[in-house]
């Protein structure tokens, strides 16, 4: 169960700048954990995150282990158009989720 | 001036007395102005991640456990919403009750037990593990229908010994360092520990998001946190002691909001 929560307004005015906030369900797992024997937790993370407006890239972030589990981010672009928003992460072990919202621009 | 006709005193009074006598109020009872939440004791930061939906991590384990709810389970493949129907008005409020009284167990369960119940006999599927993601999830689901509604444990006459067993061991001392919950709870929950705020130890919002934990955790997952504080034997998910507990707790917190999902450091 890859789960992610995208919040956006639902409409907004052509120009207006809204933000979109971004939540996505993973442990980040650092790496340099060891179990109880000693063995080391191999890295689990996610490492990029990529946020497209109609398919033209808006925000990107690069992910490093020091990030918490479950990581957030909340960032602004300008609604130009109506259409998509779709955020993408991709991590460790092929791991790769998206999660899209949509948006009407008056 | 409130006049009174004879008798009417002596049977208020009467009244008054016995509901003392099925649980006197705890010396943060509700009727004393001082009762917060833990929410209070957070900073502006953590409490605007737990009001926000799309800020606050466990609505994960929220979606998660809508998810769960339509989902058929076990040899008799039914989901609990077969049953219960939309939880948004079957579940509203149910939280806020539990722990509650089980005929069949002749004992108070949790809210996961309840739903553990129901999937072993209902749904004739295994148990979920304490602390498992999907057993959370239902809980935090179940647990979101009741946001905002007060508390609402009640003790009565069956529950009436197992809340008095839950408030002897929250005054009980114990452990190496010989501490009670009631030393730091009741009586210095205005003051630090380690840089934390040690709160009055209201459990307003389980399954709650602890920033500690990078997770989602029940109510017994916190009791036993602090029982290893004061380095105690922790009592095993699910024991007696930990429901007992958790339902003086419960019936300790009547009145207050309920917040599940908490956010809390």
């Amino acid at each position: 169960m890859a789960r992610a929560i995208v919040n956006l307004p639902a409409s907004a005015r052509r120009g207006e700048i809204i933000e979109i906030k971004a939540l996505v369900a993973h442990d980040m797992e650092t790496g340099f954990r060891r179990t109880e024997v000693g063995a080391l937790i191999p890295r689990n993370i996610v490492t990029r995150f990529v946020c497209s407006y109609n398919g033209a890239e808006v925000f990107r972030a690069d992910f490093h282990p020091a990030i918490a589990a479950n990581p957030y981010l909340a960032f602004t672009t300008r609604a130009t158009e109506s259409g998509t928003i779709a955020c993408t992460w991709t991590g460790d072990n092929g791991y790769s989720h998206t999660e899209s919202a949509a948006i009407t621009v008056a | 001036m409130l006049r009174l006709r004879p008798g009417m005193l002596r049977r208020r009074l009467a009244a008054l007395l016995l509901a003392a006598a099925v649980m006197p109020a705890s010396a943060a009872g509700p009727a004393s102005p001082e009762r917060r939440s833990g929410y209070a004791f957070m900073s502006s930061e953590t409490r605007a991640m737990q009001d926000d939906d799309a800020a606050n991590p466990g609505m994960l384990w929220v979606l998660d456990g809508e998810m769960l709810w339509k989902a058929k389970a076990g040899a008799a493949g039914r989901a609990c919403f077969d049953c219960h129907g939309d939880a948004r008005a079957s579940m509203k409020g149910v939280a806020a009750r539990y722990p509650a009284f089980n005929a069949a167990r002749a004992r108070p369960v949790t809210l996961e037990e309840r739903i553990n119940i129901c999937r072993t006999e209902q749904q004739k599927a295994p148990r979920l593990a304490p602390e498992s993601r999907d057993l959370l999830a239902l809980a935090a689901y179940v647990g979101l229908q009741s946001r905002g509604m007060p508390i609402a444990v009640e003790i009565d006459a069956r529950t009436q010994p197992f809340a008095e067993a839950g408030r002897e061991t929250f005054q009980r001392r114990q452990g190496q360092l010989n501490l009670s919950c009631a030393q730091c709870h009741d009586d210095n929950w205005d003051r630090r520990l380690a840089g934390n705020a040690v709160t009055q130890g209201h459990p307003t919002g389980y399954p709650l998001y602890r920033l500690e934990w990078q997770g989602l955790g029940s109510l017994q997952r916190r009791l036993r946190n602090c029982l290893a504080g004061t380095r105690t034997q922790a009592y095993d998910y699910g024991a007696a002691e930990l429901v007992d507990l958790e339902l003086f707790l419960m019936w300790r917190a009547r009145g207050m909001k309920f917040e599940t999902p908490a956010v809390r450091p």
